[in-house]
């Protein structure tokens, strides 16, 4: 289990910062969402990897699992999503002012680098 | 408990919506609100400031869920400090777009609301998940603002800044999990306590995280390798906007002298300093880059961004020396970084008014309307930003200079600070010359803009009084700022004030 995690996160995470490094846009919004996901895959195993535990106290519980890194993953979901919506119309915007899609669009009295 | 304390976050919190509900369609009635309510942050702030100024540090636990487990804000001199110079950077900032270019895109108001919740939350917060969050406020908000007006230059600026911000968020929150991972705490005052006691094989991952946290402060403050976001968001950015944002860098600024003081500070045992030799270095680095892109600047905003990147070296270069005598001057030349900043940028945008065709490029054109008026803005705000003397950048100057001497390489930290501020020097001297004196040699006159300017000089005015004030009042400025500097570093007093006195002896645990 601690492989098949470490090993997700890893690969995620290299995917993301590949696809970031690219000079479209598109890439780089997968990449960044790629990226979200590592991290929150990484926040989860900061509280240690348990199975079938609960979170909460309960009196037939035989151990627990940290429950805060669960709250912080949920924020960092929620606040994730919103970004990447919000980078998806600022790119779709981006791509209609400038009518291209590259991450440094020249201005209309500039060429390409 | 002093409810008083959560307003700076809440009232903005709920202006906000109410801008965007009821004063959607009518811009005075939104111009009404949002002055009203920065005027009351700034009476907040300023009522707080009298509460914290004889030492005392404030707490408010959220709900009354107590630390180390509840939500904690805390306020000392040094959190005051900054919700003050925010609340009157705000205004001055506000005033200036009410004159006209709030109305340029929609929702200016609002967002600007939003903006200041988060900066006033990632001041007043005392655990750095919250700090997170108040960052990803702060920074929405900030998408938003910088791409208010639209235009295709302004957007395209606008993807970068939303994607470099997206990586430096994904990195806070790596930093923060490893942080949590070995420690176990999320609150700054506890994780202070816990720190020293950190098993040596654990050391690798709290010092990893420590430093990668240090590196998304260092993208927040614009510092060299992080710092090329900087000058092309800020140039393109509109003007009331880019003022803003300098007090964004200083967030960052604000975040290194809180977290490694108080948790990687002289208690910290292996993990003591941790920031110090990394800092120090890429501030002196960023100090020569920005002040040799204030002499390679086309465009005055563009100079005044990399004016905003010297600044910020020389900031952290004062930080990074990690002494209370050091810190002191820091915290001087903060405000007055911030103020002199700001200006630059608004005195840029109404420079690029009054030229239509020729905007704030450094290029020799013909007399424009207020020529003498905006020229005797521009020299007032380009001594203080050069660090020339009388005015406070001088002091400012002087005062880390002093705080240098006894630090590790007094002779580079020296030369280094002279050297870039000749350069600095030339570079508004020269851009000074050609806007104001080779255009009153041209022939011809750009008709004066139908625009009113009244609010934007007022704006303008305001910030220059306040870099004057600082000058005029640098005696008792310092003391209190020296008194300051002595608070952050006395740790056990904000461990005490956040987790009580039993903490310290291990009462805790």
């Amino acid at each position: 289990m601690e492989f098949l995690l470490s090993s997700a996160i890893g690969l995620l995470t290299a995917g993301g910062v590949y696809l970031i490094l690219r000079a479209r846009t598109y890439p780089v919004v997968l990449g960044l969402s790629l990226l979200s996901y590592a991290t929150n895959l990484f926040l989860f195993a900061t509280g240690r990897l348990v199975l079938d535990q609960p979170p909460v106290i309960s009196t037939l519980a035989t151990g627990y699992t940290d429950p805060l890194p669960q709250a912080l993953v949920l924020t960092a979901i929620v606040i994730s999503f919103g970004m990447t919506a919000v980078i998806v119309v600022m790119a779709l915007r981006s791509y209609l002012e400038n009518g291209s899609d590259h991450v440094d669009a020249p201005a209309p009295d500039e060429a390409l680098p | 408990m002093n409810h008083w304390l959560i307003a700076p976050i809440v009232l903005p919190a709920i202006m906000a919506p109410i801008l965007l509900m009821a004063a959607r369609h009518d811009i005075v009635l939104a111009r009404i609100f949002s002055i009203a309510s920065v005027l009351a942050l700034l009476g907040i702030a300023l009522a707080l400031t009298t509460l914290v100024s004889n030492g005392l540090i404030v707490t408010y636990a959220l709900g009354n869920w107590l630390p180390p487990f509840g939500i904690v804000l805390v306020a000392d001199r040094l959190s005051v400090l900054m919700l003050l110079l925010t609340a009157g950077l705000a205004l001055a900032v506000l005033l200036f777009a009410v004159d006209g270019s709030d109305h340029q895109g929609r929702h200016f108001h609002a967002l600007f609301q939003f903006q200041l919740m988060g900066i006033n939350g990632a001041f007043l917060t005392g655990d750095f998940f919250n700090l997170f969050v108040f960052f990803e406020v702060l920074l929405i908000a900030s998408y938003g603002l910088m791409v208010h007006g639209g235009g295709a230059t302004r957007t395209r600026a606008g993807v970068q800044y939303v994607a470099i911000n997206l990586v430096g968020s994904t990195l806070f929150l790596i930093a923060v999990g490893m942080i949590y991972s070995v420690a176990g705490t999320l609150n700054m005052a506890d994780l202070a306590i816990r720190v020293p006691h950190i098993a040596a094989g654990d050391q690798a991952l709290l010092q990893t995280g420590a430093l990668l946290l240090l590196l998304v402060f260092c993208i927040k403050a614009a510092l060299v390798p992080v710092h090329f976001w900087l000058p092309g968001t800020y140039a393109n950015a509109p003007a009331a906007v880019a003022a803003l944002f300098a007090i964004m860098t200083k967030v960052g600024a604000y975040c290194v002298i809180r977290l490694y003081i108080l948790a990687f500070g002289a208690d910290a045992g292996v993990a003591s300093w941790l920031a110090a030799p990394w800092l120090l270095p890429a501030a002196l680095v960023t100090l020569t880059l920005g002040m040799l892109g204030v002499l390679a600047a086309r465009r005055l905003s563009q100079l005044a961004s990399f004016a905003v990147i010297g600044s910020m070296g020389m900031l952290l270069i004062a930080i990074a020396l990690f002494t209370p005598a050091a810190l002191s001057a820091a915290l001087y030349y903060l405000l007055h970084s911030t103020l002199a900043g700001a200006v630059l940028f608004l005195i840029a945008d109404l420079i690029s008014r009054q030229r239509p065709g020729h905007d704030d490029r450094l290029t020799v054109a013909p007399r424009f309307a207020q020529l003498s008026l905006l020229a005797g803005a521009f020299f007032v705000a380009a001594i203080a930003a050069t660090g020339m003397p009388p005015l406070s950048g001088f002091i400012g100057k002087l005062l880390i200079l002093n705080a240098a001497r006894s630090s590790v390489a007094p002779v580079l930290i020296w030369s280094l600070i002279l050297g870039t501020s000749l350069l600095a020097i030339i570079g508004f001297g020269r851009a000074g010359s050609t806007l104001f004196w080779k255009s009153t040699g041209e022939a011809g006159e750009f008709p004066a803009a139908d625009q009113r300017q009244t609010l934007s000089l007022v704006a303008i005015g305001l910030l220059l009084a306040g870099i004057i004030g600082l000058t005029l009042f640098a005696g008792p400025l310092t003391a209190y700022l020296d008194a300051t500097a002595e608070q952050i570093f006395a740790t056990h007093h904000y461990i005490a004030a956040v987790l009580g006195n039993t903490a310290l002896q291990g009462g805790i645990r």
